[in-house]
């Protein structure tokens, strides 16, 4: 499939001596939003978290297995080069509170060094501002500090962020959870909008959010892929009893 | 001043013991009441200190503040006027000195315990700050008289510089610490996300977070040696003369004011509580701006 963005092979994460993740199997296409559910504590943080290798902060972990960017392990790659290609989004907005809107939307070039033309980072930040439905409120005021914003502003500028490094992948770890319900429902539009730029995986608690703005799901359970296919068939004619009775909401 | 108070509560509680199986209630009150009235005696009575010496130092060193003051060299014994401008001079240099020496390496350190925070090294490193800090500044002073001043062979404005930078150095170094323990974790990975390596973000995104409380411990730390004398008595030694070189022995307002009170003569006693007084100045300034910064700079996170 040449389609494929991310394949994941055989993949098992350890935390010590404790496996979390149990041999999983996942491949992801192109510019398709995939929803991870489970109950918590199945290992969906821990899973996204290993795509972008941001699991190394942590001490004591280990993993087997492989994950496929394109054609590259991304084990055998930099991690820093793995993380400019797979952006990352975390359940509480986490804007650079030292900087301006726009200094933290243009934050992955400049933190990373990189020189570009103000004229190139204008239309760099105008152009992410836009895809995160958030240009029209901050257009004015792009020089106020990021963290003057509401809550639902502050994490579309932690999307804008990610967005102007221009990812391959984006991973969502449960964007919305810390959010009001007029704030998520712009976030899900947000979302649906970006399907046609960016491929996302993202975490999420919310059945009726994961139906709402997914192609794909994937159902995880005590660290083992229990099922995964188009969202609509999954929740309509779920194959495994587990999936079934998670959606039924035997489990929280 | 300590065993007065403490007499003082026993005395009252004495009194109300007695009172309480009257009223438990009633006593409760007053006890809370006779709390808060120590409480705010204890305050005001340190107040009291703090303005008196205020006052008392203002008073004496006022009237010789005046222009000459602070552009002119003393004079010897027995000639009218003078000032102390060397000492000004001296002060500002060998302070500058002591920056340039001890910020980088506390931030440094500063920056190492907050990020490894329960390794054996950051452990011994801390003990080792609280030794330090609780060093008498005479023994700074010798240790640096020994390793500066008698491999150098001269008393230096360097070596001064240095004795107060080893002052400074805990006192940086853990306040940078405690400042960038309370720079939440999300931010860091903020910034590793995006593939900035780690020493980029530390210097990017989590020292700059930091910066207001930097600041303020430097600021502090300057405040608390501007007025040291004990280190600078065998390492910038003093001098009657002006002088900006740093490998020969340099004045300091501390120095004026030791060498000057604990002369004979009259006018030179009136040139040190002229020192004094800019010196006192000078720390309150310091003192005002680093309440100001850490409070108006501050970083909500
Ligand atoms: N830093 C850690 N050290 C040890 N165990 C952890 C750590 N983080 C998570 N775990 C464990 O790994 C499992 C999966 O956690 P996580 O991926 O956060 O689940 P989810 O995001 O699905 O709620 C849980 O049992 C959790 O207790
Ligand atoms: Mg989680």
């Amino acid at each position: 499939m040449e389609n494929q963005v991310l394949n994941i092979q055989n993949f098992s994460f350890y935390y010590g001596e404790t496996q979390v993740l149990k041999d999983i199997n996942l491949s992801i296409e192109k510019n398709r939003v995939t929803a991870i559910m489970g109950p918590s504590g199945c290992g969906k943080t821990t899973l996204i978290r290993a795509i972008n290798r941001m699991h190394e902060l942590t001490e004591n972990t280990r993993t087997e297995g492989i994950i496929k960017l394109y054609n590259e392990d991304i084990f055998e790659l930099d991690p820093i080069t793995v993380r400019r290609k797979i952006g990352m989004v975390f359940q509480k907005p986490n804007p650079f509170p030292t900087m301006n809107i726009y200094d933290n939307v243009i934050a992955g070039y400049n933190l990373n060094g990189i020189k570009l033309k103000k004229s190139d980072k204008d239309i760099i930040v105008e152009d992410s501002l836009r895809k995160s439905a958030l240009w029209d409120e901050v257009k004015d005021n792009l020089y106020k500090k990021g963290t003057f914003l509401s809550g639902g502003q502050q994490q579309r500028l932690c999307i804008a962020r990610a967005l102007a490094m221009k990812p391959e992948i984006l991973l969502l770890d449960e964007p919305t959870s810390a959010l009001d319900p007029k704030a998520t429902s712009h976030i899900e539009e947000l979302i649906k909008e970006l399907r046609s730029y960016v491929t996302m995986l993202i975490v999420t608690h919310n059945m009726g959010q994961a139906a709402r703005i997914s192609n794909d799901a994937v159902f995880l359970y005590l660290g083992e892929l229990v099922e995964h296919g188009k969202t609509k068939k999954l929740f309509t004619t779920p194959q495994d009893k587990r999936t079934e009775e998670y959606l039924t909401g035997k489990f929280g | 001043m300590n065993n007065e108070l403490t007499q003082n509560i026993d005395i009252n509680t004495d009194k109300i013991s007695f009172l309480i199986k009257e009223k438990k209630i009633k006593s409760r009150i007053i006890k809370d009441k006779i709390f808060k009235y120590i409480t705010i005696a204890g305050a005001l009575f340190v107040s009291l200190i703090l303005a008196y010496i205020l006052f008392y130092v203002a008073k004496q060193g006022i009237s010789s503040i005046n222009w000459n003051f602070i552009i002119e060299l003393p004079k010897p014994p027995g000639e009218f006027g003078g000032g102390v401008s060397n000492a000004i001079v001296g002060t500002l240099i060998m302070i500058a000195l002591s920056v340039i020496i001890a910020v980088p390496l506390s931030i440094a350190i500063g920056v190492y315990l907050s990020e490894d925070r329960k390794t054996k090294l950051s452990y011994w490193v801390r003990t080792g700050l609280e030794i330090l800090q609780g060093m008498p500044s005479i023994s700074i002073g010798i240790v640096v008289y020994v390793w500066v001043v008698l491999q150098m062979g001269s008393f230096s404005a360097l070596s001064g510089g240095i004795a107060l930078a080893i002052m400074m150095l805990p006192v940086v170094a853990k306040s940078t610490e405690e400042t960038l323990k309370m720079v939440p974790y999300s931010l860091k990975e903020a910034s590793l996300a995006l593939g900035v390596p780690y020493y980029k973000t530390i210097l990017k995104v989590v020292v700059p977070s930091g910066l207001s409380g930097i600041l303020t411990g430097i600021l502090i730390a300057v405040a608390r040696v501007a007025g040291e004398t004990a280190p600078l008595l065998f390492t910038s030694f003093g001098n009657p003369f002006m002088n900006v070189n740093m490998m020969k022995p340099m004045n300091s307002l501390p120095l004026v004011i030791f060498n000057y009170a604990s002369s004979p003569y009259k006018e030179w006693h009136s040139l040190a509580w002229g020192a004094s007084f800019l010196l006192m100045v000078m720390i309150l300034i310091l003192n005002i701006t680093a309440k100001i910064i850490s409070r108006k700079w501050k970083i909500k996170f």
